[in-house]
Order: C-alpha cells, then sequence, then structure tokens
C-alpha cells in the first residue's frame, strides 16, 4: 500500500538510517525552499568562513627566511608575527615542509636555546583581527557563538602547547591546551573555544582580537590554572602547561592551513588562490623590489611635484587594495639608496617619509610621500623615485596591526 | 618592538609630517596616526621614557 504522506511523528527518532535512503531517492524539487538552514550546513565547508588570512602560509612578501629574531615584528609570512620577550633567538622562515595538500609552512627554528626562561619571558605566534571580520561571533551578545580553530601542526618536541584567544578590546582571554602526540610528524589540530557572552568586540579596522600559538613561557604566565573559559586578564593563567620549545637550539615547530570558524565544528579548510589571498594580505602590507634591476623604478610618479627651490618632492603611490589605515613607509640601508629621477638625471634622496599632513595621507586609493633630495628642476617638474644602484632597494606600505 | 634613532620629519610646510626611525630591522618612516601601530609603539616607549625623539633637521 503506498502511502500520500506521513502525519507528524510518524517516524520515531533513529527510525530511518543512512542505509534506509537509496542513493538519489530525495531530489532538489522535494526540499522546500529554505528547508535547510545554515545551522545544518556545519561541516559542509560550503563557501569561504574562515577569518584567517593567509592561514595557508602562501604570501611571504617581506621575505622567505629572516634570522636572529629576538624580539617582536612581523618578518615573513603576511600576517604572522613573532612575539619575543628575551626567549631565545629564533629563526622565521617560510618553509615547504607541509602536509599534504599544502605547499607552505610557517617554521620558527631555534638558533639559541633558553632551558630556564625567567618569570615574565614570553614567546609566541600571532595573528591579529580587526573588529569588522569578527562580528558574525556575535562576542558579548547573549547569542553569542562557539569558536572553532583548525590548523596543521609538526614539532621536534611532543607534549601540551597553549592556542590563546585574547579580545584585545575588553581585555578578555581564553586559552585552550593541544598535544603534539609525534615529533617531526604532520598532526591536524582542532579546538573549540567557549562563546563569550561579556564583552562585544568593536566593528572597527582596529586590533580587536589576537590569536596566539605558545612556544615557551616563563611561570608568570603559566603559574595559575588555565583559563579555558572566557575571563579577565589575569597572567597565570594563559599558557599553563606549554613545553618550552626553546630547550634546545634542535628544536623548531610549522604551522600551517589555518582555519577560525563559527561553531563547535570544523570545516574543510578553504584553500584560496595566491593572488586572492595576496589581495587580502595588501590591506595591511604592500612592497615592491628592486630585485636584479639595480635602478628600478617603484613606480612612485611625482604629479604636479613641486621639485624647484625646495628641492623635494611630492609622490603618489597607487595602492594595491586599500589598507586597513595609514600606513607607514618601510625602506631599507641608507635614504641614498634611493634616487629622484628627473629630466634623465640622479640625485640621491637625503629624506624620505610618509606625509601624514596631506588629508591623512590616503587620497582616492593612493597614498602620499615626500622626498628631499637636492635637486633643482623647477617648479611642476615631473619625475620619480628609483633605486639608487641599491639591487637590495624596495619600498613597502605597512598597515599592520 | 626595538625602535632606534627616532627623529621627527617636516614637510615643505614646515610641519611635523612623520617619524623616521628604525624598528624590526628596517628603517620606517611613521605616519602621526594612533591608528598606525609604530606610532602607538612610539608613544608608549616615550611616556616610559625608553625612547626620545629627536627634531627635525
Amino acid at each position: 500500500m503506498a502511502l500520500d504522506r506521513l502525519g507528524s511523528n510518524a517516524i520515531a527518532d533513529l527510525a530511518v538510517s543512512a542505509a534506509d535512503i537509496a542513493a538519489g531517492t530525495i531530489t532538489t524539487a522535494q526540499i522546500a525552499d529554505g528547508a535547510i538552514t545554515l545551522a545544518k550546513t556545519s561541516g559542509i565547508g560550503g563557501g569561504d568562513n574562515n577569518v584567517i588570512i593567509n592561514g595557508a602560509m602562501q604570501v611571504a612578501q617581506r621575505t622567505t627566511g629572516s634570522t636572529g629574531i629576538t624580539s617582536s615584528g612581523y618578518y615573513t609570512v603576511d600576517r604572522w608575527k613573532v612575539s619575543n620577550s628575551n626567549l631565545g633567538t629564533w629563526t622565521m622562515s617560510q618553509s615547504t615542509d607541509s602536509p599534504d595538500g599544502f605547499a607552505h609552512s610557517l617554521r620558527m627554528d631555534c638558533t639559541t636555546a633558553d632551558a630556564s626562561p625567567a618569570a615574565n619571558d614570553d614567546l609566541s605566534i600571532q595573528t591579529r583581527l580587526e573588529g569588522t571580520d569578527l562580528q558574525q561571533f556575535k562576542k558579548g551578545l547573549s547569542s553569542a557563538e562557539q569558536w572553532t580553530m583548525s590548523f596543521y601542526v609538526k614539532s621536534t618536541t611532543t607534549g601540551t602547547y597553549i592556542c590563546q584567544l585574547f579580545d584585545n578590546n575588553n581585555n578578555r582571554f581564553v586559552s585552550k591546551s593541544y598535544t603534539v602526540s609525534s615529533a617531526n610528524t604532520w598532526e591536524q589540530k582542532t579546538i573549540t573555544f567557549p562563546a563569550d557572552t561579556t564583552g562585544a568586540l568593536a566593528n572597527t579596522n582596529g586590533n580587536c582580537l589576537i590569536i596566539r600559538w605558545y612556544l615557551a613561557s616563563g611561570s608568570t604566565y603559566t603559574s595559575g590554572t588555565l583559563q579555558t573559559a572566557w575571563g579577565t586578564n589575569t597572567h597565570a593563567n594563559k599558557a599553563v602547561g606549554q613545553v618550552n620549545l626553546a630547550a634546545s637550539t634542535s628544536n623548531s615547530w610549522r604551522l600551517t592551513g589555518v582555519k577560525l570558524e563559527v561553531g563547535d565544528t570544523a570545516s574543510a579548510f578553504n584553500h584560496r588562490s595566491v593572488d586572492e589571498e595576496l589581495l587580502r594580505c595588501s590591506r595591511y602590507y604592500q612592497k615592491t623590489k628592486a630585485a636584479s634591476d639595480t635602478y628600478k623604478h617603484f613606480g612612485l610618479v611625482f604629479i604636479g611635484a613641486d621639485v624647484g627651490g625646495t628641492s623635494y618632492g611630492t609622490l603618489a603611490v597607487p595602492l594595491v587594495t586599500t589598507m586597513r589605515g595609514i600606513p607607514a613607509l618601510e625602506t631599507t640601508g641608507t635614504v641614498s639608496n634611493y634616487a629622484l629621477w628627473i629630466k634623465n638625471t640622479n640625485t640621491a634622496l637625503s629624506t624620505f617619509s610618509v606625509d601624514s599632513g596631506i588629508d591623512d595621507g590616503i587620497i582616492h586609493g593612493q597614498f602620499y610621500l615626500n622626498a628631499y633630495g637636492s635637486v633643482s628642476a623647477g617648479a611642476g617638474s615631473c619625475g620619480a623615485v628609483r633605486a639608487n644602484n641599491a639591487s637590495a632597494a624596495y619600498v613597502a606600505l605597512d598597515a599592520e596591526l | 618592538m626595538e625602535i632606534k634613532n627616532a627623529q621627527y620629519v617636516k614637510n615643505a610646510s614646515g610641519e611635523n609630517c612623520a617619524i623616521n626611525c628604525e624598528a624590526e630591522s628596517v628603517n620606517i618612516s611613521v605616519p602621526l596616526v594612533a591608528s598606525n601601530r609604530h606610532y602607538a609603539e612610539i608613544l608608549k616607549q616615550v611616556k616610559e621614557g625608553t625612547l626620545t625623539i629627536a627634531d627635525a633637521e
């Protein structure tokens, strides 16, 4: 006997298993519009739901390797910062050692050990996120969401490691541990952090969330009880149990495939194209290099420049994309590595700087710089800034968090 | 962040428009805006008394 329809509660819980539904018997036409909600698609992996930028470590505009790191800063892969407070010396690199399906990882190698960190010493890898990119977590609301972090890690040193979300707006954090079980082996880890109904993240371009992967830490940060629920900024509860990766110069640690998403389930990593990831990174850092051309032009031209008696030029820098905020200008070597190129004449710069006085530096997709040199080309002359016989010269704009 | 050799820079109008310094092993020209991480760090270190900014030449 065929049934036209079933009444409500006609099928008891667990009465229909996957084996009872033949392949292809449920078609699109049999599912009403809106019948399947977003909450029921968790884990399918549709769309790009990863708030981490450069999580596959594909982009390294600064350089692919930096040695002698003893202090905090951005050194290699874009968006990934070393935070080092007196805890060893390190080489940071964009490594090609990676798990299947990935091409790169962030690698930290200890080159000067610190087997007994002082109380306030601290070492972590961080990425920092704007509040505008995090509103979907509904932090601070009664409907706040959980956070699920997934990543691949490989370390010479087995044991307990700490991953932390730090709310930089409200000075609150939550820490969770993960275990490296096998030395020198890629392992995928998933950590779900609880929702936080206290303290909203500002909907701004500021540094609202800091995500830390601890590598070593002094007793100031390890002497309490690991704070696995969101709470106030108690140092002693931040990194309890963290192994000391700085204990030996034989130690190293690698990270890739990092994803942070809403909910309690990790979905598949969203592999972005290199150009898409580069564009995202360019909101925070943009760079042009001289490379093998020792007199390379950087695309920095004078537009209506005044280069007469005042011997300076105002340069328009075309931006790859809108930057997060007013960037700093980054250069290398001496200022004479850069030159004004006007009327077929090369003149070394004496000063090269941003000018925060020009409409806060950003006008219609361009950023303005000042370049000073002893030239007398006449008001209204046009020219450019280029490398001055310096293959290492580059021009970069830094609006990192 | 270690910051060294910080000095104000004036623009053509004679106004301070930036602070040039060394940070993270590179040369940085820092805009005078609070949202820039380098400027925020400079202000912090000046307040703590660990950094002095030289006047513009």
